[in-house]
């Protein structure tokens, strides 16, 4: 037979789904989730729209008649300058800068980051402290000189000059990023490797490398979005043949003449966003993944 | 022809001086304990024999080689370390062979000799795993392995029970014993800041401070004869009593404020000697009830505070008006206000001197 207990509280305490703690916390959130998200269901349901149905101003209202014709239209017809072949160009050569930056970038500050971290030498701290430094300086005041020196190098206007860019302008963050990853990897690990004979490469490759997938991650999705939402350089430092989708999703938006075509430009716009929020989606669990774990006392 | 030999060595970090002028010879087959507390420099100087650290002077000899400029991996020698270290996304077995695959031995004799250390090791079972699925005790003894399968000359060892807890520690301690026992002609050099690994693994044992070696002897030298202050001090749990005062009639006794100790017994390191003096007598060397011998020494003590620890008991007293402790059975009866006699052979004390606090 149980134990006769006393009356009252007995177990776990109750909780109230209503209380007021819930209602403000929940509350607030709701709203400021509406808050992001209301802009982009106005942005999805104009896109869908005909122009005639845009024009009586239900801004809110979904769609009465769904028309993809806006999309066709921003992808492969919108006329930017001479080109009416809409924003399937800039993609294109959006994702011939994006690649090559991306993986040069994170090849040498990977690299670069595990000789400082790792491999430290006479002036190694001096040297990354002068890599930090360039974070810190606004990229203006760098545009004209690197236009000289795109120039020089016969890179002005080609893509290769902008990967270029891309790729220096990422450095510091990079090697900030890894460096900082690197040194929290235990450093007797990095001992017992070179006791069993593995080099500088071998370290790197057969190590580091395999423990650092998450560091990788975020590098990766630092460097993808940065690159794709770039502007300024874009603009810069190519042609008209050669702008990022960016670029010219602002040619197609802005252009003065003709009627604004809000659905097409809708359209146009969420595009243009869907690389990095196709990025976010993906890599949101390999964020979470502790590959290091076990490797020292767990 | 020693198996290591260490001549001359320094280390400097900077202005710090981390290792001074060190000079030790290790035997093959022996088993050498750097014991010290921490900062002393133990781990630094197995870091030089590694080749893990660039040493500022002085030579390394392994085998007669002179491995003072080598990498760590041509110097015959593997370590182990107080984290594991393993290597986490490999298996067991990955692991083991890393070093091998590295120095590009064939497949089958990797596999032979996996085979041999994971029987040595008793993890045969896990061979399969990821560190992470491992106990600490399982992934040291991995560790082990790793050492164990490249087949060196020389073993270092970083700490490597410092992370395991009380009953594995002392396991695996056995264990690394039997090992020892086992590969009779491995040299092993192991660092711990724990006084009961070095005195049941040592075949000697270097107490290390501030970057030098005070006393390098066999555990029992040690113990019984510490060659000076701070070692009698750090070696023996509980610790040593210290009694400071003076030498009189020419050494024949030691006087502390009215205690008057004879020493006709006690053989002096340096020919006896008057002048102030410290005298060390372990808790354990004190014996209950009167004195049955005339050169025994005897008094009478108030008991102030007895902490049973089961199997025996410290006793706190004063002798003089100095701290007294001493240690007697777990089942003898003593309350704090107690009078007890007392008494201890001074064949077994050490006595330092004050100023230099070398043995005397």
């Amino acid at each position: 037979m149980a134990e006769a207990l006393e009356d009252g509280p007995r177990g776990p305490k109750p909780k109230r789904t209503f209380s007021r703690r819930n209602i403000i916390l929940y509350g607030t959130l709701i709203v400021i989730a509406l808050y992001y998200l209301l802009p982009l269901y106005v942005m999805v349901v104009t896109s869908l729209k005909g122009m005639p149905e845009i024009r009586l101003g239900n801004v809110f209202a979904p769609p009465l008649e769904v028309t993809f014709q806006p999309w066709v239209k921003a992808w492969a017809e919108a006329c930017t300058g001479l080109n009416c072949d809409g924003l399937s160009r800039g993609f294109w050569n959006s994702v011939r800068i994006l690649i090559p930056s991306v993986v040069i970038s994170i090849v040498i500050a990977s690299i670069n980051s595990y000789a400082l971290a790792n491999w430290k030498f006479k002036g190694s701290e001096i040297f990354f402290t002068i890599l930090i430094f360039g974070a810190f300086i606004p990229y203006q005041v760098m545009i004209y000189p690197i236009v000289i020196i795109l120039r020089e190098l016969g890179l002005y206007t080609k893509l290769g000059g902008l990967v270029m860019v891309h790729t220096i302008f990422g450095m510091p963050i990079l090697t900030l990023l890894f460096r900082n990853y690197f040194t929290s990897v235990p450093e007797e690990l990095f001992k017992a490797a070179r006791v069993d004979g593995a080099g500088f490469w071998g370290i790197y490759f057969r190590i580091m490398l395999p423990m650092s997938l998450p560091i990788f991650v975020v590098a990766i999705i630092l460097q993808v979005t940065g690159i794709w939402n770039d502007f300024l350089f874009g603009v810069i430092y190519t042609k008209p043949d050669n702008y990022p989708m960016t670029v010219q999703l602002n040619n197609i938006v802005n252009s003065v003449q003709g009627i604004k075509e809000y659905n097409v430009n809708m359209a146009a716009t969420i595009l243009t966003g869907l690389v990095p929020l196709v990025i976010y989606f993906v890599s949101g669990k390999l964020f979470v993944r502790g590959i290091a774990a076990g490797a020292v006392k767990g | 022809m020693s198996s290591v030999s260490v001549k001359s060595l320094d280390l400097n970090f900077g202005d710090v001086k981390v290792l001074r002028n060190l000079n030790i010879e290790i035997e093959k087959g022996e088993f050498l304990v750097l014991l010290g507390s921490s900062g002393c420099g133990k781990s630094t100087l197995l870091n030089c024999i590694a080749g893990l650290l660039d040493v500022s002077d002085g030579q390394i000899f392994i085998s007669g080689k002179n491995v003072t400029w080598l990498e760590p991996k041509d110097r015959d020698i593997g370590m182990v370390f107080q984290s594991y270290a393993l290597y986490p996304q490999m298996t067991v077995e990955g692991n083991l062979s890393f070093g091998l695959k590295n120095q590009k031995m064939p497949a089958a004799e990797i596999q032979q000799r996996i085979k041999q250390a994971s029987e040595i090791l008793h993890i045969e079972p896990l061979l399969k795993r990821k560190p992470a699925q491992l106990s600490g005790g399982q992934r040291q003894r991995v560790a082990i392995g790793r050492a164990l399968v490249r087949d060196v000359e020389v073993f270092l060892f970083d700490e490597p029970l410092s992370n395991l807890d009380a009953k594995l520690r002392a396991e695996l301690r056995v264990e690394i014993k039997r090992l020892h026992q086992k590969l009779e002609d491995n040299t092993m050099i192991y660092v711990t800041h724990d006084q009961i690994e070095a005195m049941t693994l040592a075949d000697r044992i270097a107490i290390m401070r501030d970057g030098a070696v005070l006393q390098l002897a066999d555990p029992n030298t040690i113990y019984n004869k510490p060659a000076n202050k701070y070692v009698a001090g750090f070696i023996g749990s509980p610790s040593i009593n210290f009694m400071d005062g003076d030498l009189q009639a020419g050494g024949k006794k030691f006087v502390s404020n009215g205690v008057e100790i004879d020493l006709k017994r006690y053989e002096f390191a340096s020919g006896p000697r008057e002048g102030s003096a410290c005298l060390g007598v372990r808790p354990e060397h004190i014996n209950l009830g009167k004195a049955t011998d005339k050169g025994l020494f005897e008094a009478q003590l108030t008991i102030d505070v007895v902490e049973p620890m089961g199997s025996d008991t410290l006793v706190w007293s004063k002798l003089g008006d100095q701290d007294f402790r001493f240690r007697v059975d777990g089942q003898t009866k003593l309350k704090t206000g107690d009078q007890q006699v007392v008494h201890f052979d001074p064949e077994r004390v050490s006595i330092f001197d004050q100023d230099s606090e070398l043995r005397i």
